[in-house]
């Protein structure tokens, strides 16, 4: 076992150089020629000029607009511009609304990942024991459904589970669950919810399967033949070796299905006729279009989007340090 | 090193947020009056568009004769964009048409955005305006001043079943309690059909409840607006509606997310023995399967003899506040608002005329529309006029306030303070 740990921690990062020897050696080369500090910079000038353009600038005006009081008659010249600091910000802490729709989005989203990523994973690790052309079924029909568009998905989805005229509820009561007989899928809050996450996890558990399956195929034969050598069981295998060299995959995934995941929008709106009975399934997105461009409070959704923006960042961050405390450097 | 820089950064932030406030346009009022050139115009494009097309067309040709050197360039807009449209032509004057047909909801809104011209002394000063329906009229009205030329106006009455009554020896309703057990009576003897299709989210199917009741949405006090669904009359109309989505008449399973399209649907598919659906639903229903089974009366009030006031929805037009071709652009829209053109559109498209005079001969002529005539005669009213009504309907308050109700998770006192509570928040911001 012992003998293997070197060889880990590189392995699945396809070919990054050895940290140590380089980073001093630039650093000699730096402190020799003292110009080579703005060559750097330089290099990087064309993706930061990109970024700053696609990213630094909406994310500006996203603030700017959120201390406000920006509404269509703002926009259009006919009222005053006020500038309002935190107000919009206060708005929404105060509105008990706000804090249901965020429980909501955080219960929602986090059963998504969760169910998102155990799909995907079991699934690869089933993949790799199937024969050929079983798995090329698998990964053809996974595709299929990541291939197919939020909107359509949704639509598929409502008409399976139609009340009365569905194919979920026909089916369920045929074999003799009558109580089915003309349920409403999306008339109790948290059944609605269950509805939309399958559809969720349904249409992106294939990103999942086939970046897991990828890193598991890029563990090299040769480390788990050595393993078994040694005598590892299985389990202790899938523990101790597979794990710990997919550990840079799982993140990117994990972070990934999070960022997503607190986004959905399109499923929600769409399955949920705009959030449901009452508003009982807004989501943050869903709720900030609808405060930002249903109602014209573009201050306020903004206020809302800042909150989303500052919400999904500590959640990377915290994440990745968590995963930094319990193991090495990623 | 490190702390400086960042703090260089914030500082810098800082800076840039309170130096350059967010983008505003300028949409104050042409100054300039052309009398030739084009005059663009946007109008609603419609599944069945044809019709529609042809009596335009006809305005156009008999405009452009009567006007040497104007032209109308019409454009037809599809109604689901018609937010971002507007907003796009407020933000961008350059880019607006200069007469525009809207939803007489969207009025205030646009009003408040400063996207439309007041038209007081175009409707004062002509000679067909003393016919206009005053209900209808006013919900153009802000502050004294008129913002528009009601085009046509739609109304909703009472659907029912005439073989299903019949069969089981009911009247046909003559009170708000009468809908209410016939309902009940129908679904108990066909337990498969809805006694009236209904829906939590079908709000103007709730509203002539509410008023019917001697409820209000809101009352106007002052400046503002001050939300009314928290009185003793308002409840009552809110219970009474309520009542209709109940498993022994429209289970709310089924019924709570019903907006007033999908109720008339359950009617128009032989699903429910009565529904509240509108002038513009008849020819759906009349072209169904149940085209020999029905009949319409106005939706009754709370005594026998009354109709229950209605929701006066329909559409406007209106002239741009940046139109630099005003006095041409507020001339078509007198035209195509004419009574002739009415009539025409009306014969074409079956959209309810808005001069009374024009709807009587109509009613008298078509007996299909004579209920809705009938309603409208009664008096209609509507939705609070101001441009908070457009974050409230946005915001779902007034049909989130039904379905908390049916659905079980406020009571109606509850849920009514809740709504007045959300609405008066809405109408204070200014």
């Amino acid at each position: 076992m012992t003998a293997l740990t070197p060889v880990l921690p590189e392995a699945p990062q396809g070919g990054t150089p050895a940290k140590g020897p380089t980073t001093a050696a630039r650093k000699s080369q730096r402190f020799a020629n003292g110009k080579r500090g703005l060559e750097p910079w330089l290099y990087l000038a064309p993706a930061f000029i990109v970024l700053i353009a696609l990213l630094g600038y909406p994310i500006f005006q996203l603030i700017n607009v959120s201390l406000y009081d920006y509404r269509q008659a703002q926009v259009s010249g006919k009222a005053p511009l006020n500038f309002v600091g935190l107000e919009n910000y206060q708005k929404l802490f105060a509105d008990p609304q706000f804090w249901t729709v965020l429980g909501n989005t955080v219960v929602f989203a986090t059963a998504c990942v969760v169910f998102t990523l155990l799909v995907g994973s079991s699934l690869a690790v089933l993949a790799t024991r199937l024969r050929p052309w079983v798995r090329s079924m698998l990964f053809v029909v996974s595709l299929g459904a990541w291939a197919t568009p939020a909107v359509t998905g949704s639509a598929v989805w409502l008409f399976l589970f139609e009340p009365t005229l569905g194919l979920v509820n026909k089916s369920l009561v045929a074999i003799g669950l009558t109580q089915f007989e003309g349920y409403s899928w999306t008339y109790d809050k948290w059944s609605a919810f269950g509805l939309v996450a399958s559809e969720v996890v349904w249409c992106s558990f294939p990103f999942v399967l086939v970046t897991v399956y990828a890193g598991i195929q890029a563990i090299p034969t040769e480390v788990i033949e050595a393993a078994r050598i040694d005598g590892a069981s299985m389990p202790r295998i899938a523990r101790s070796i597979m794990l710990p060299m997919l550990r840079p995959i799982v993140i990117v995934v994990t972070i990934q299905s999070i960022i997503w995941n607190f986004k959905i929008f399109s499923q929600i709106y769409i399955m949920t006729n705009g959030g449901g009975i009452a508003g009982q399934n807004l989501v943050l997105n869903v709720y900030g279009y609808q405060q930002a461009f249903a109602a014209s409070l573009y201050g306020l959704g903004s206020a809302l989007g800042v909150i989303m923006t500052a919400l999904l960042m500590v959640i990377t961050l915290v994440y990745l340090r968590i995963l930094k405390r319990t193991g090495e450097a990623l | 090193m490190k702390l400086a820089r960042s703090a260089a950064a914030i500082a810098i932030a800082a800076l840039a947020l309170t130096a350059c406030a967010p983008p505003t346009s300028n949409n104050a009022a042409s100054s300039s009056d052309e009398q030739t050139g084009t005059v663009r115009v946007w109008l609603f494009s419609e599944v069945n568009q044809d019709p529609k097309s042809a009596v335009v067309k006809e305005a156009v040709t008999e405009f452009e004769a009567a006007h040497s050197g104007a032209k109308i360039d019409v454009q037809y807009i599809p109604v689901d964009s018609r937010a971002e449209r507007f907003k796009a032509a407020f933000n961008d004057p350059s880019s607006a048409p200069d007469v525009a047909e809207f939803g007489n909801t969207d009025l205030a809104s646009y009003v408040a955005s400063g996207g439309l011209a007041d038209v007081t002394e175009d409707i004062k000063s002509w000679d067909e305006a003393k016919d206009l329906d005053q209900k209808i009229l006013d919900t153009t009205e802000i502050d004294g001043k008129n913002y528009g030329v009601p085009w046509f106006v739609g109304v909703r009455a009472l659907y029912y079943r005439t073989d299903l009554l019949q069969q089981l020896g009911l009247e046909v309703p003559k009170t708000l309690d009468e809908v209410e057990t016939v309902a009940r009576a129908v679904r108990a003897a066909n337990p498969d059909l809805l006694g009236i299709s209904v829906g939590g989210a079908a709000q103007f199917s709730a509203m002539p409840y509410l008023w019917a009741n001697g409820g209000e949405i809101a009352t106007k006090e002052g400046d503002t607006f001050v939300a009314g669904l928290d009185s003793k009359e308002s409840r009552e109309g809110v219970a009474a509606y309520t009542r209709l989505l109940k498993d022994d008449i429209c289970p709310a399973q089924t019924c709570a997310e019903f907006g007033g399209n999908a109720s008339v649907q359950q009617f128009i598919a032989g699903k429910s023995a009565m529904t509240i659906g509108g002038d513009f639903n008849y020819k759906a229903v009349a072209a169904s399967a149940i085209k020999d089974k029905f009949a319409v009366v106005p939706v009754p009030g709370k005594t026998a003899g009354s109709i229950a006031p209605a929701f006066a929805g329909g559409n406007n037009l209106g002239v741009f506040n940046s139109s630099e071709r005003r006095t041409l652009a507020a001339d078509f829209v007198k035209l195509l608002a004419s009574k002739k053109y009415q009539q025409k559109m009306f014969d074409s498209m079956g959209n309810l005329p808005t001069f009374s005079d024009v709807q009587k001969s109509v009613a008298e002529n078509n007996k299909q529309v004579e209920p809705f005539i009938n309603t409208l005669g009664a008096g209609t009213k509507f939705v609070p006029v101001t441009e908070n009504w457009s974050t409230i309907d946005a915001q779902g308050v007034f049909t989130g306030m039904y379905q908390k109700v049916v659905t079980g998770k406020a009571d109606v006192n509850a849920a009514t303070t809740e709504a007045a509570t959300a609405m008066n928040t809405a109408f204070g911001a200014k």
